[in-house]
């Protein structure tokens, strides 16, 4: 079994059984990085550029440890963020790297659907590493290895996410992922950071935080995403955290064995709690360990099979 | 065509029976350190038969590994569908450790030197042996078995298929002629 299509761009055009074949996969990958020699030579002599057009340090790292695992060339090309926009640059940028024929081009841009035109222009393989407020396939992948390897299923789980969802690609890649693999998501935020998509993308639109995580089995909380919001979303931090955060007490309402995830960077005291991000049934580290397999089982998948280049 | 039977089920396992004393000769004085490492998938079944075969002989159980070399392969790009990466687990210190590798059919023997070229990224084994149930012939490089089952002529476009009472209901070893299964 293989993956349909050049690219992997979002989770909206995957199917339930490519999720299936990417997340088994990275259970196969995770043993490497538990090995003295964390390499294989699967993709020796192939070439992997990270485009990031924002910054990144986990994701960056992560595919570049990945791309390494498995032996292959990773080149990071850092574009300093606001001065490269859609358009004609990054036209030229995939011209020019095109030039020089790599096999998996790594891109992260704030514009939602950057990817999209680079893909199209490009024979590499495209992973997107985020687009704008659109979609961050490879988190949403991580994510759901991660709650499978705990819980042993999607299916049937109860899946609460929480926080600044209008800006967050991982939250709109979580619940196309998570929906389409029979969880059952809500939903809680400050009204102004709720989109109007939700309820179409399959989640339910939760009344409070307390109503999101009442018997919830997976606590996803998101970051605010201050980098983004040019208005006044909500008063304060502190009324934020009061109303919306993921502290101690607020964790009783959830399933005893829940689980809580994070994308990361964390806000410490703004959307979760230290005690809690720090807390026995936080996966936020576990996360980034799987990100790596996950990683590696998209960049094997992506170039391992022939054939077929249309 | 129809398939030829080169080994039925009694001789089968009289030819493991065999395979599991030469091990057992040849590993005198190394129990404990012996391992029977299977190559997915077929032979992951066999080394846990003959580990058993040994542990009847000589009362220590020998350590048992299974293989996945897929990600060793130096045929990715021309095979045709994705092979499905499965888990090694190798539950042993390589280090020093006496393996014997264990496969269903030897061929070109490239499965054989992704095999080697894997279990020295776990560490330094002291020794690698190969043990396969048929050596068909055909190889496309310097690689040869230290134990073997039965060797057999062969054309290029035959097919040998070991099949196990644990996967397909039954020990038999067949050759199909013209490839096609």
């Amino acid at each position: 079994m293989r993956l349909r299509q050049k690219d992997l761009l979002d989770i909206e055009s995957l199917s339930a059984e490519e999720i299936g074949l990417v997340l088994d996969t990275a259970t196969s990958f995770k043993e490497i990085g538990t090995r003295t020699i964390k390499r294989v030579p699967t993709l020796r002599g192939r070439t992997v550029v990270n485009l990031f057009y924002e910054p990144s340090t986990r994701t960056r790292v992560s595919f570049e440890i990945a791309a390494k695992r498995l032996s292959a060339d990773a080149i990071n090309v850092s574009v300093s963020g606001s001065s490269v926009s859609k358009g004609e640059t990054l036209l030229d940028t995939v011209r020019n790297l095109q030039a020089m024929a790599p096999d998996v081009l790594v891109m992260r841009h704030p514009a939602s659907g950057a990817p999209y035109f680079v893909a199209r222009r490009l024979e590499a393989a495209v992973v997107n590493a985020g687009d704008g407020m659109h979609e961050h396939p490879t988190q949403a992948l991580l994510d759901a290895f991660t709650i499978r390897e705990r819980k042993g299923t999607l299916a049937g789980l109860k899946v609460a996410i929480v926080g600044d969802l209008l800006h967050s690609r991982v939250f709109r890649s979580n619940v196309r992922l998570l929906t389409r693999m029979g969880s059952e998501v809500s939903v809680a935020g400050p009204p102004t950071l709720v989109p109007p998509e939700v309820e179409k993308l399959g989640a339910r639109v939760a009344l409070s935080i307390d109503d999101a995580l009442a018997g919830a089995d997976v606590i996803m909380m998101l970051r605010v995403q201050k980098e983004r919001m040019q208005g006044a979303y909500f008063p304060s931090v502190r009324e934020y955290f009061r109303l919306f955060a993921l502290t101690r007490a607020r964790m009783e309402r959830a399933h005893p064995e829940a689980i809580i995830l994070h994308p990361g960077p964390i806000n410490r005291g703004l959307e979760i709690e230290s005690a809690v991000a720090d807390g026995p049934y936080s996966l936020i580290l576990e996360q980034v360990t799987n990100g790596v397999a996950v990683r590696m089982a998209i960049l094997y998948l992506l170039t391992g099979g022939g054939g077929e280049a249309s | 065509m129809k398939p030829r039977v080169i080994m039925d089920s009694g001789t089968f396992q009289a030819t493991l029976d065999r395979l599991a004393s030469e091990i057992v000769e040849r590993t005198r004085g190394l129990e404990g350190r012996v391992a029977l490492v299977g190559i997915r998938t077929r032979g992951v079944p066999l080394a846990r038969r003959l580990a058993r075969g040994i542990e009847s002989r000589t009362e220590t159980k020998p350590s048992i590994g299974a293989l996945d070399i897929t990600l060793y392969r130096d045929d990715l790009t021309t095979v045709l569908a994705q092979p499905i990466v499965r888990k090694t687990e190798l539950p042993f210190v390589m280090d020093d450790a006496w393996v014997v590798l264990v496969d269903d059919v030897l061929f070109t023997g490239r499965t054989v030197r992704a095999a080697i070229t894997a279990l020295i990224d776990f560490g330094r084994p002291r020794k690698i042996e190969l043990l396969v149930m048929v050596d068909r012939g055909w190889r496309e490089l310097p690689i040869q078995a230290d134990y073997v089952g039965k060797a057999i002529q062969t054309a290029r476009e035959h097919t040998v298929q070991v099949l196990l009472a644990e996967e397909d209901g039954r020990d038999e070893v067949v050759l199909v002629e013209n490839g096609s299964t």
